[in-house]
């Protein structure tokens, strides 16, 4: 119906954006009903997401046209941001900026590199960049879940950590179930992504490849390597990130720092 | 570092405080426990009993003074060495998923050693569970729990038993129970202990001496019948 009233690419991009930022807002007043006020971090994540993206999307047009390392800068550009937006989500824990940056750095950053080198990601800026951020992205997501995840069950935990810890147990075992459920938990979309692909949801990925000519059946298995290197980087991403932060809710003395109301 | 005195008693204090953004938990509290010896802290809620029970087990750091264990500096002692000597109970059991026994054999696997079945059973005999090692902690009462919580830090062979209101969360005839452990644990086999209780008659049917805590700050330090009807 919008395409009746704007005959310019540009305003009807503007017309669907305001549409679509409406039915999020109808959401959240919905939520507002039932006592739960997202919005402000709703407006502020949606104003900050067309600023970035559209502010992105001409940078990018001018680097695809650049030398390929502009791929590399950009990817780590990327992952810097992405460990800052993850880091939000760990409250209270100290160095979380710095532990999902190298998380991210190591899950993602290793599965583009290999992938790269082996092929499975074509070298031209216009494919590394946006699979890498896909990676990136997806990893940014899962290492948000795992350290929000870890943060609320050791605060839900504390007499049973420091049950443990009194017991003699080194701080890493007292919280060794809360970094199994964490991890697990984050997981999870990775996996449900993965189970349902091509049932629930046909992609982005996909439909772009269709609609640049690609062979269907190469563009639909191609959707699968690139949910499986999802999971990968999302899952390497978890790992680290969960590994370098369960010491770091402890002091030198083994004693948890991150504790309600501190 | 300060020299500790020639004679040590099992725990000694000195001027240990804790200060937490501006609120002190703990202040200038300087006492000593001897072998076999059994010290109650008492003291109106808020009083700083268990923030200065937690100091004892190094759960928090001290933000002045310190802790002697036989005359050793506590710093100097590795935390999971300390943590084993000076074991701690807490007002709530939080007993780990899983059997009796599993519980008890927490503290031992933490330093890669076994207790053997029969060690098992004396230490539940020890708390009136005989017969109790492979009872899943799931179907304990508020009482067994807490006596099972006893025997887990026993488990680890302390040098001093520190109990954080053990009883306090518990109904009358649980609480006659696990007093009655407690009791066992501590005067039958001599161990060193320092109770924390809001109980004042607890405290005088278990302790030798009793500390009394106010406002973060020691008032009283004496035998049971000097501190508590003073």
């Amino acid at each position: 119906m919008l395409k009746l009233f704007f005959s310019n690419q540009l305003y009807l991009g503007l017309a669907q954006a305001l549409v679509a930022a409406l039915a999020a807002m109808v959401v959240v007043l919905l939520a507002r009903k039932r006592g739960i006020h997202l919005e402000r971090d709703t407006l502020i994540a949606m104003v900050r997401g067309i600023v970035q993206i559209v502010a992105v999307g001409s940078i990018l047009l001018l680097l695809l046209r650049g030398p390929r390392w502009t791929s590399g800068l950009l990817l780590a550009g990327m992952i810097t941001a992405a460990g800052a937006t993850s880091a939000r989500r760990a409250k209270g824990i100290p160095d979380a900026f710095r532990v999902s940056a190298w998380s991210i750095a190591l899950g993602a950053g290793s599965v583009i590199a290999l992938m790269t080198w082996l092929g499975v990601i074509d070298t031209a800026i216009t494919s590394l960049v946006p699979v890498g951020s896909m990676l990136i992205a997806n990893a940014m997501n899962t290492n948000g879940l795992a350290l929000n995840r870890f943060r609320s069950d050791v605060l839900a935990h504390v007499g049973e950590i420091e049950t443990a810890l009194a017991l003699g147990a080194e701080a890493k075992t007292s919280v060794s179930p809360y970094v199994q459920t964490s991890i697990e938990a984050s997981l999870i979309p990775a996996i449900d992504s993965i189970r349902s692909l091509g049932i629930v949801w046909i992609p982005g990925l996909m439909a772009g490849m269709l609609l640049s000519g690609a062979r269907p059946v190469y563009a639909a298995i191609y959707q699968f390597v690139v949910l499986a290197m999802i999971f990968a980087a999302s899952g390497l991403t978890s790992l680290v990130s969960t590994l370098l932060i369960r010491e770091r809710i402890f002091t030198p003395a083994q004693q948890l720092s991150l504790q309600p109301g501190r | 570092m300060n020299t500790p005195p020639t004679s040590d008693p099992t725990v000694r204090t000195e001027h240990l405080g804790r200060v937490v953004k501006d609120r002190v938990l703990v202040e200038d509290v300087t006492f000593e426990v001897r072998s076999g010896e059994v010290l109650a802290i008492v003291g109106p809620s808020g009083s700083g009993k268990s923030s200065l029970l937690r100091l004892l087990n190094r759960l928090d750091e001290p933000t002045s003074g310190t802790v002697y264990v036989e005359g050793t500096d506590y710093r100097q002692i590795a935390p999971r060495e300390l943590r084993r000597k000076l074991g701690l109970v807490n007002q709530r059991p939080y007993l780990f998923p899983g059997t009796i026994e599993e519980n008890l054999q927490f503290g031992p696997w933490q330093r890669g050693e076994y207790l053997s079945r029969e060690s098992i059973e004396q230490l539940l005999a020890r708390v009136g569970l005989k017969g109790y090692a492979s009872r899943n902690v799931a179907n304990l009462s508020g009482g067994e729990a807490q006596r099972v919580s006893v025997a887990r830090t026993l488990a680890n062979s302390p040098l001093v038993l520190l109990l954080d209101e053990p009883t306090s969360a518990l109904d009358e005839a649980s609480k006659l129970e696990v007093e009655s452990a407690i009791q066992n644990v501590v005067r039958d086999h001599g161990l060193t202990c320092v109770l924390v209780t809001h109980d004042t008659a607890q405290a005088a049917r278990l302790a030798d001496r009793a500390l009394l805590l106010e406002a973060a700050h020691v008032v009283r330090i004496g035998s049971v019948s000097e501190v508590l009807h003073a």
